[in-house]
């Protein structure tokens, strides 16, 4: 008589006993979405972040904090919010990613602020390094560095070693403006002057004009900030033809060396100046180890600041998981990170609990010639530097 | 007045690249009337083959450079005698359309096989070294090039106004009909033309790689500037294409010197005038 109804009472608490351990099944797999370029011209910068985040889970044993993790990759190809808003949406709503991750180019990441902070979905930038990205959500964490942190501590060091009179030539756009603004102020409240400030159109191929304008200006120095590949190889080449180092005008930079363009340059390099918070040429066990790691993941990725960003950021990540015991908790997860601090391959990192930007050490830096190949030596460090652009 | 003489070497530096660049194309559109997009193309296959020949099989630069060379025009050649023969009777839009197809065919192949990084050309050290013109110094590769610019014009020039070779060329693109039945070999004609764009084409990748490093995306990222010093030098003319190239090279390097805020505004102004008073090309009336 009853046996219906209890029937289907025993089929329903079957059932849903059934669903909720498959649940549980897949609540073991942790999924983070990385956003980033994987085709087009920058696509060198998605393999830099695949073996990055890769050779980290490798080197934890495949797992992280005792669970499974998937990596969904989605292709942003270049600047295009558009695009990496609809894929971060699709990863968050219909992937249902714990975690998002990659972000080169400072459009794409802001596009994403608001999806992250209604849905509770931390979201680590790898490398786009505009120092307002962080401010637009509360999810955002950033494991690169801003062009004000590395910019500012050079700016005061060469104010100290009696360079007077500057030149500031950066590429006409977001980051170059951002590096422009931070080198002035910094570099005028310490007593020195910017003779010229030149802004050189993205599309240049010729920049002799603009370093004949340099040598003529009588400056001691010039600091500038070029995006990597072809126009900074075209900058630094028309620097040495037209005899800049010889006229006694040093080069002061950021990322213009770093490890992926530094062996197209050739000797010319030799010599230059910048002041950033990663070389490969750390000295530390730490970054053996990842240098070892990416090179055993990918033979065609190099330790540099990128894969370096998707490292420490899959560490994040990792502590998030652990703090949430694979749970999806995006509060929980984010009160985490706040409060983390560890070694990382360019040395002791700690992330600012009120800006969620990651506090590093900046070091100044030669090209030097070690074994036949080129590195990034570092000379001096600066010390542990926060996002400067943030406490202006 | 060092400023002016400034903006006329560098101007004259940059607009010989940029012909150099530009030439191999003068000859496809400008004189066999083929609207060839995949002119960057061949300018990447002749720098790649240099880069291949000088780093991996380390041979030296001044061989390396007509070889490259002669794979570029190899290459055309192939192509035309496979492919493109049957597209010279097509409308523009089909030209265009298949040239601009062969051009992300061909960026998308290498960057799947040779991958997204800039390729270096090694360098001679007697042309990487910079030369000292008294009141300042000048890359010697830009002598270089302007060298190769003004031979490449002079020949070229010569090829097409008094050989033989010339005149059939021109018969076979004004009237392939009368041409063939007055027994020119319109065929032969047709595809050495074609290969010489292609080899100049070549020429350009090589020595303008200095400016216009050599990537996957090459073949399209250049492609307005030669499209424009081509237009404004007019279709046909190589002395219109130098003039086009020095001048323009002029006006773009002037804005870089006085006043660079305004990005390539200058460029294409100039453009638009030039095109507003000689819409047949700089040299004609």
């Amino acid at each position: 008589m009853n046996s219906y109804p209890k029937r289907f009472a025993v089929a329903l608490v079957t059932a849903s006993t059934l669903v909720f351990t498959s649940v549980n099944a897949n609540a073991q797999t942790v999924k983070i979405g990385i956003l980033g370029p994987f085709s087009g011209p920058f696509a060198h910068y998605g393999t830099l972040f695949k073996a990055g985040a890769e050779a980290y889970i490798a080197s934890q044993g495949g797992k992280l904090a005792g669970k499974e993790v998937e990596l969904i990759y989605r292709d942003t190809g270049g600047p295009n919010p558009g695009q990496t808003k609809n894929l971060a949406q699709e990863l968050i709503v219909k992937d249902k990613v714990d975690y998002l991750g990659g972000f080169i180019f400072t459009p794409n990441a802001f596009a994403v602020a608001p999806l992250i902070q209604q849905s509770q979905t931390p979201a680590v930038i790898f490398n786009a390094a505009t120092s307002a990205i962080t401010d637009k959500s509360e999810f955002f964490i950033r494991t690169s560095y801003t062009l004000w942190q590395v910019t500012v501590p050079l700016a005061q060091w060469a104010a100290k070693q009696n360079i007077k009179k500057v030149v500031v030539a950066v590429a006409d756009y977001g980051p170059g403006i951002d590096a422009e603004t931070a080198f002035k102020r910094e570099f005028t409240k310490n007593g020195g002057t910017v003779v010229e400030s030149i802004r050189m159109p993205l599309a240049t191929t010729d920049f002799s004009p603009f370093v004949q304008r340099i040598k003529a200006s009588g400056a001691q120095a010039v600091y500038t900030f070029l995006p990597g590949g072809p126009p900074n190889l075209a900058f630094i080449k028309a620097y040495n033809e037209n005899g800049l180092a010889q006229a006694g005008i040093q080069f002061l930079g950021t990322a213009e060396t770093d490890e992926y363009d530094l062996p197209k340059f050739g000797d010319a390099a030799l010599g230059l100046t910048t002041a950033f918070h990663y070389s490969a040429a750390h000295d530390s066990a730490a970054n053996k180890k990842f240098v070892e790691a990416i090179k055993k993941r990918d033979a065609n990725a190099v330790a540099n600041y990128a894969s370096v960003g998707a490292w420490d950021g899959m560490y994040v990540i990792h502590k998030m998981i652990e703090a949430t015991g694979g749970q999806k908790d995006g509060l929980k997860a984010i009160a985490a990170a706040r409060t983390l601090k560890w070694e990382s391959p360019r040395g002791q990192v700690r992330i600012d609990p009120k800006t969620r930007h990651i506090v590093q050490d900046v070091y100044l830096r030669k090209v030097e010639k070690i074994g036949g190949q080129l590195v990034n030596k570092e000379i001096q460090s600066f010390g542990p530097q926060v996002d400067h652009g943030l406490d202006k | 007045m060092q400023i002016l003489l400034n903006i006329l070497i560098d101007g004259l530096a940059y607009g010989m690249v940029l012909f150099i660049i530009a030439v191999g194309m003068s000859v496809t559109l400008g004189l066999m009337r083929f609207v060839n997009l995949s002119h960057g193309a061949f300018a990447m296959i002749g720098g790649y083959a240099a880069a291949w020949f000088t780093r991996e099989a380390s041979w030296s630069f001044w061989v390396a450079l007509p070889l490259a060379v002669l794979v570029a025009g190899a290459a055309g050649a192939l192509l035309e005698a496979v492919v493109l023969r049957y597209l010279y009777q097509r409308s523009d839009l089909d030209q265009v359309l298949f040239t601009i197809g062969l051009t992300f065919f061909l960026i998308a192949t290498t960057n799947a096989f040779i991958g997204p990084q800039v390729q270096l050309i090694k360098l001679p050290p007697e042309i990487a070294q910079s030369v000292d013109l008294g009141f300042r110094t000048l890359p010697a590769q830009r002598l270089l090039v302007i060298f190769a610019g003004l031979v490449a014009a002079a020949l070229s020039t010569w090829v097409v106004a008094r050989t033989r070779f010339g005149i059939w060329l021109r018969a076979a693109v004004d009237n392939p009909e009368s041409a063939a039945a007055l027994g020119i070999p319109i065929r032969t004609v047709q595809c050495a033309c074609f290969a010489a764009g292609a080899a100049l084409a070549g020429l350009g990748g090589i020595l303008g790689a200095e400016l216009m490093p050599l990537e996957p995306f090459y073949a399209l990222k250049y492609l307005v500037v030669v499209l424009v010093v081509v237009a404004v030098g007019g279709m046909g003319s190589l002395m219109g294409t130098l003039a086009a190239a020095v001048l323009l090279g002029t006006v773009e390097t002037a804005s870089k010197y006085l006043a660079s805020e305004w990005g390539n505004l200058f460029f294409f102004l100039a453009m638009a005038i030039l095109l507003a008073w000689r819409p047949n090309g700089l040299l004609r009336r």
